[in-house]
């Protein structure tokens, strides 16, 4: 069993959502990064994810379009991504998913970027703008290196669509919350219900983690009631770069309550 | 993917329906003012004294560019698919007038996002987009230019997509853009091969556009594929070779994924995308429309480069010899056909497409002329 599926089963057994992070790496620095994911780990995190940071990050909102300029600007690459992952990896068990565009990946080739992120320790990989109707030729590439493939689903993805997505995937199928970019919002949509059991009737029993807009522990404590997993991602950026230099206490405290709302009976 | 395969199917629907292209064609005809002439360069021949050069016009077209036909079409197509709003991006602002434009006369708000490095390049633009009615939102990301734009309209369309198309300006970006963005744009081939056909009594030896997204070298070369015309599409070669001095996509660039389309794409070893530097907004734009890569591989149409001192000196050999002030996207055409005329014989014809008028790059122009090439 892969470290991704352990985690849910992992969760699951104790009566609670998986708690999924999500951070840019090399953002502000590689240090940093390790920093950070140690202080995820401490808090409880499942899994890891990862972002390589690209130059056109269309599927990000504000906050998470800041962060990756600012792992760009230190200079990282798939190759700083893979040392921070390597060094993440000999500290902690949490489970690490790889989080990239599609274009650093086929610039050092799919199989090649592949082999190297299993390497270092990855466990999976998701990549934002390859959709399953397009992946066929590079999910064997991932597969073949060991890695679990993630894809995403949305409230517009027809039956078919979430279908083909769940076939391609292991470990977990992503549920994006809504149509739109990452970052904190407010409140979840009201239809997000029916979008989770539109895609728990096409996973054939795959866990399902919901992201996008989660940002405090009363949002996780929904989604967490609804799925297996919950992903937080630019909440927590946001609150590395608030707070500078004190930026593991910050994103601990805030993920130690996000992991703690994703417990079922933490009413 | 679903609002695309919506997209996909609605414009498989309405392109075929009689009501919806009669519907299109009147307002080209009676709105745009189609169809744009085809005019002999007869002085600008005689300075290069060899094959003779035409001009198909489209910076006739109502709003200053090919862009029209293109914003015409998908916000009629928008109006079809019950969409209560557009947002487009702009580089020029070219796409950006003609679709706020086209929102106004078909009746839709409109929002259009513009890198702000090219709102003050291109500030009249910005004036004409408001006083359409249109909404204009500076891009102050990465490169702040029409690549930025791209990004942030991307993220809106994606955001509110129950309610709004998306109208791409160019022949890029995810299908079916491509291939819609082509069929609107080849009008111009159409036309242009039909009154060219009258004026020299057969097919030019050599039809020449330039290429950024390559909205308007797709529309005229897509009248000539299945030919035997030498098709010449012509990028923005800059200041240099050097990586952000150009866009020059086929000889500086490497296949790649940006804005949900695989093409040629101008990119760093790390594959993170590069700036890139054109003296004219409309071909500062990193990667090149998938179809170009297509017919660039199967080697249909050759590809060249113009630097923006050869591009400048052909927009002022076009004001001095021809009457017209051409946009410095077109002078870059205008630039390698008068290479190509002055190397063929008087018997051979060369057919520019002279995609826009230069209005908005007068005060451009002025800054490279008084103070040497950006």
């Amino acid at each position: 069993m892969t470290r991704i599926a352990d985690a849910f089963v992992q969760a699951r057994s104790q009566g609670r959502a998986a708690f999924i992070a999500y951070i840019t790496a090399g953002d502000p620095s590689p240090d940093a990064t390790v920093g950070l994911a140690r202080a995820l780990a401490r808090a409880g995190t499942d899994v890891l994810e990862l972002g390589v940071p690209f130059s056109d990050p269309i599927a990000d909102g504000p906050v998470l379009q800041r962060s990756a300029s600012r792992a760009l600007a230190a200079g990282t690459t798939l190759d700083t991504v893979f040392g921070i992952a390597r060094r993440i990896r000999e500290e902690t068990e949490m489970a690490l998913v790889l989080f990239s565009y599609l274009n650093p990946i086929l610039r050092r080739g799919t199989a090649r970027a592949a082999r190297s992120a299993r390497d270092a320790g990855f466990d999976g990989v998701l990549v934002t703008d390859l959709p399953p109707e397009e992946a066929s030729w590079a999910q064997p590439h991932f597969r073949d290196a060991g890695l679990d493939t993630v894809f995403l689903v949305s409230p517009t993805s027809p039956p078919s669509r979430m279908a083909e997505a769940a076939k391609l995937s292991s470990g977990f199928l992503y549920v994006v919350s809504r149509s739109g970019t990452t970052g904190a919002r407010q409140a979840l949509p009201r239809d997000l219900p029916r979008t989770v059991r539109r895609a728990r009737r096409e996973a054939r029993g795959l866990p399902i983690a919901i992201g996008f807009g989660i940002a405090t522990p009363e949002a996780a404590r929904r989604a967490a009631s609804l799925a297996d997993g919950v992903v937080v991602g630019s909440a927590l950026v946001r609150a590395a770069e608030q707070a500078g230099d004190r930026r593991e206490e910050a994103v601990e405290r805030l993920a130690r309550s996000l992991a703690l709302a994703c417990r079922r009976n933490s009413q | 993917m679903g609002p695309l395969s919506e997209l996909e199917r609605a414009f498989a629907k309405w392109g075929r329906d009689r009501r919806f292209r009669a519907e299109l064609d009147e307002l080209l005809r009676n709105y745009a003012g189609r169809p744009t002439p085809v005019t002999f360069a007869r002085r600008l021949t005689g300075w290069c004294g060899g094959a003779r050069i035409a001009f198909k016009r489209e910076d006739l077209l109502h709003t200053g560019a090919h862009k029209l036909n293109n914003a015409l079409g998908q916000v009629l197509l928008a109006k079809k698919m019950r969409k209560t709003r557009v947002v487009a991006e702009t580089g020029a602002g070219q796409h950006g007038v003609a679709t706020a434009a086209a929102a106004a006369k078909i009746g839709i708000p409109c929002r259009v996002y513009m890198g702000v490095t090219d709102m003050a390049r291109q500030a009249p633009n910005v004036s004409r987009m408001r006083l359409l009615g249109a909404e204009v939102v500076g891009v102050d990301a990465g490169s702040k230019t029409l690549k930025d734009a791209i990004n942030e309209a991307m993220r809106d369309w994606t955001e509110n997509v129950a309610t709004t198309h998306y109208v791409l300006g160019s022949a890029l970006g995810p299908h079916p853009y491509p291939s819609m963005v082509r069929a609107f744009q080849s009008v111009i081939g159409r036309e242009a091969r039909a009154q060219f056909r009258k004026l020299a009594g057969r097919d030019p030896r050599a039809a020449v556009a330039c290429v950024g997204g390559g909205s308007n070298a797709i529309g005229l070369f897509s009248a000539y594929l299945s030919s035997r015309v030498a098709l010449y599409g012509v990028e923005a070669g800059g200041r240099g070779g050097g990586p952000g001095e150009h866009a020059a996509r086929f000889s500086g660039g490497a296949a790649g994924v940006l804005h949900g389309t695989r093409t040629m794409l101008l990119q760093d070893e790390a594959g993170q995308v590069l700036p890139t530097h054109s003296v004219s907004a409309g071909l500062d734009y990193p990667a090149v429309g998938p179809e170009h890569a297509d017919l660039h591989d199967r080697g249909r149409v050759t590809y060249a480069k113009v630097s923006d001192t050869e591009a400048l000196d052909a927009f002022a050999l076009v004001c001095e010899l021809e009457g017209i002030l051409p946009a410095l996207e077109s002078a870059h055409a205008v630039a390698f056909a008068a290479k190509l005329a002055r190397k063929w014989p008087r018997s051979a014809w060369i057919l520019v497409n002279l995609s826009g008028r230069g209005d908005k790059d007068l005060d451009e122009y002025l800054r490279a002329r008084d103070g040497g090439a950006s």
